[in-house]
């Protein structure tokens, strides 16, 4: 699989493009992924992985199969997006950088999200949830499966 | 001064998804007059008139950029347009695309026509993966209706990481590289994606192209003061009543937008283009909003008085030295040793000689990054240190 994924970047050698692919179909790169990904886009895996560990949407560890990132800049502190953080710790019982023993979220800080008018803010996978406090976490999350 | 709606005169007005309610609006004459009426050089004339400076945060003047580019040789040329927009509190160029993604296509092809570039790519965060779907339909229903002939608009997604809004990391990352930035010389103009003459322009900075083209650089002139000419769109967050953004004609007052505008009480300080951007204190409210004087990107985060000075001085750097690319010795070590020393004034722990070690590393860090996050990272600090020192000196140990 990731062999196809290879050779379609493989004309622009763009490292980068493989990955997120890679990540978007296997959830995570192994360095089973990233050794296969570099012999057939014929470069050092070093630079694979340096391509892999550079980017925070790219993940060497598995990933849920949901992805919550929460911002924690200055705007959505300013907000109280600790108790929202707290909200999600309570309910999912991980804390950020943690994935649940089924595999169905993994939780994370992020930077930035540019919601910040919407504050306090958070991604689940590619889904902007805006205006948030501690009580409305339980049914966001009951979306996701 | 009052509200203008430029950049934003479609927001809220056309649908998004539908090009013809664009067309209806005007949407396209520009690109058609420039094609049929006037010659790239007299696009990039208009452009030059007009002062158009860019609307990312670094200010540099559109139509010379353009200029170069256009005189450099090369064999392809590129134009991108930067919509990896990640600093703190801006998320105008949002807005932009959510409503109106159709000037920017406008403006990015007439970027192309000027410059000579038969291919424009749009680099779009990760994190603004939900507006994909309605940018891509604005470049494809501006294709299918013979717009783009001879013009070819690829957009490319980031993977989370606030450095490769500087426009050299985001080449290496179109590249498939990690965000590293580049040495310059040589510019982009010169050598810049696959070392070929390239521009890279802010999402504002191409919704402005095509009413500088339509109505004359001089139309676009007569707004603003001296070197900030044309209107800024700000992005306001914070201990504001009402968060969101403002189009006002550059050299407005800060306490029109924060006060008026925003509804802000009990300011303490703001903070003025993000984490790389410039702390200024309540008392100094009437500072105008420009290049002269003080704007960034334009993201103004508003804080009031309950707000801690060590402790956003503490989560800027914090923030800076995560994003950091690791490059350069002056930013990446310089980030770190100001984050170190900052935690030691969170607790309490500040020592006499910290104070200066700052300064020294700010120095440092300003005159020597490679590019502008470690040059600007050490502003939160030294604005701080002018401003609040007395925040500084009553957590020194002993005091």
């Amino acid at each position: 699989m990731s062999k196809k994924i290879a050779s379609r970047n493989k004309a622009s050698g763009n490292v980068l493009v493989a990955l997120k692919e890679a990540q978007t179909r296997f959830g995570c790169l192994s360095q089973e992924i990233m050794a296969e990904l570099a012999e057939s886009l014929d470069v050092p895996v070093n630079d694979v992985y340096g391509v892999a560990s550079f980017y925070s949407f790219l993940s060497p560890r598995p990933l849920g199969r949901n992805v919550i990132r929460i911002c924690r800049s200055l705007p959505c502190y300013l907000k109280n997006c600790q108790p929202v953080v707290e909200a999600i710790e309570k309910e999912l019982g991980i804390k950020p950088g943690e994935t649940t023993p089924d595999g169905r979220f993994s939780f994370e800080l992020t930077n930035c999200i540019g919601l910040c008018d919407r504050a306090p803010a958070m991604l689940i996978n590619n889904d902007a949830h805006v205006d948030l406090t501690p009580k409305k976490i339980s049914q966001i999350l009951q979306g996701y499966k | 001064m009052p509200q203008a709606r430029v950049v934003l005169k479609n927001c809220g007005v056309i649908d998004p998804k539908d090009i013809k309610t664009y067309r209806d609006s005007g949407g396209f004459k520009a690109l058609q007059k420039a094609r049929t009426e006037m010659t790239p050089e007299d696009v990039i004339n208009e452009v030059k008139v007009s002062g158009l400076r860019g609307r990312g945060g670094a200010g540099f003047p559109c139509g010379i950029k353009w200029e170069g580019a256009r005189n450099s040789a090369g064999d392809a040329k590129y134009v991108i347009c930067n919509a990896d927009e990640g600093e703190v509190g801006t998320f105008k160029d949002r807005y932009i695309i959510e409503n109106d993604p159709f000037t920017l296509v406008e403006g990015l092809a007439l970027a192309g026509y000027a410059v000579g570039a038969g291919q424009g790519y749009i680099y779009l965060r990760a994190e603004y993966h939900y507006l994909l779907d309605l940018l891509r339909g604005a470049v494809s229903q501006a294709k299918e209706s013979g717009f783009l002939d001879g013009f070819d608009i690829e957009i490319r997604e980031g993977a989370g990481a606030y450095v490769c809004g500087e426009e050299s990391a985001l080449m290496e990352s179109i590249e498939g590289k990690r965000g590293e930035s580049r040495y310059r010389p040589p510019f982009p103009v010169v050598a810049g994606l696959w070392q070929k003459p390239t521009t890279i322009n802010n999402v504002e900075t191409l919704m402005n192209i095509p009413q500088i083209v339509l109505n004359g650089g001089g139309w676009y002139g007569k707004m603003g003061p001296e070197r900030s000419k044309g209107t800024k769109v700000f992005s306001v967050s914070g201990d504001v009543a009402k968060p969101g953004v403002y189009e006002l004609v550059l050299g407005s007052p800060l306490r029109e937008l924060v006060e008026e505008l925003a509804s802000a009480k009990d300011v303490k300080l703001m903070q003025i283009g993000g984490a790389t951007g410039r702390i200024i204190p309540y008392d100094m409210i009437d500072t105008p909003l420009a290049f002269e004087d003080i704007l960034g990107a334009g993201a103004v985060t508003v804080f009031n008085k309950s707000r801690d000075v060590i402790d956003i001085v503490y989560r800027t750097m914090e923030f800076l030295t995560e994003e950091s690319c690791g490059k350069c010795t002056p930013c990446r070590q310089g980030t770190e040793a100001m984050l170190e020393i900052l935690e030691r004034f969170s607790q309490g722990e500040g020592l006499t000689k910290d104070i200066k070690a700052l300064e020294a590393l700010a120095e440092a860090m300003m005159l020597s990054s490679l590019c502008g996050l470690g040059q600007a990272a050490p502003f939160a600090v030294t604005d701080t240190l002018q401003y609040f020192r007395g925040d500084y000196e009553k957590r020194i140990q002993g005091n």
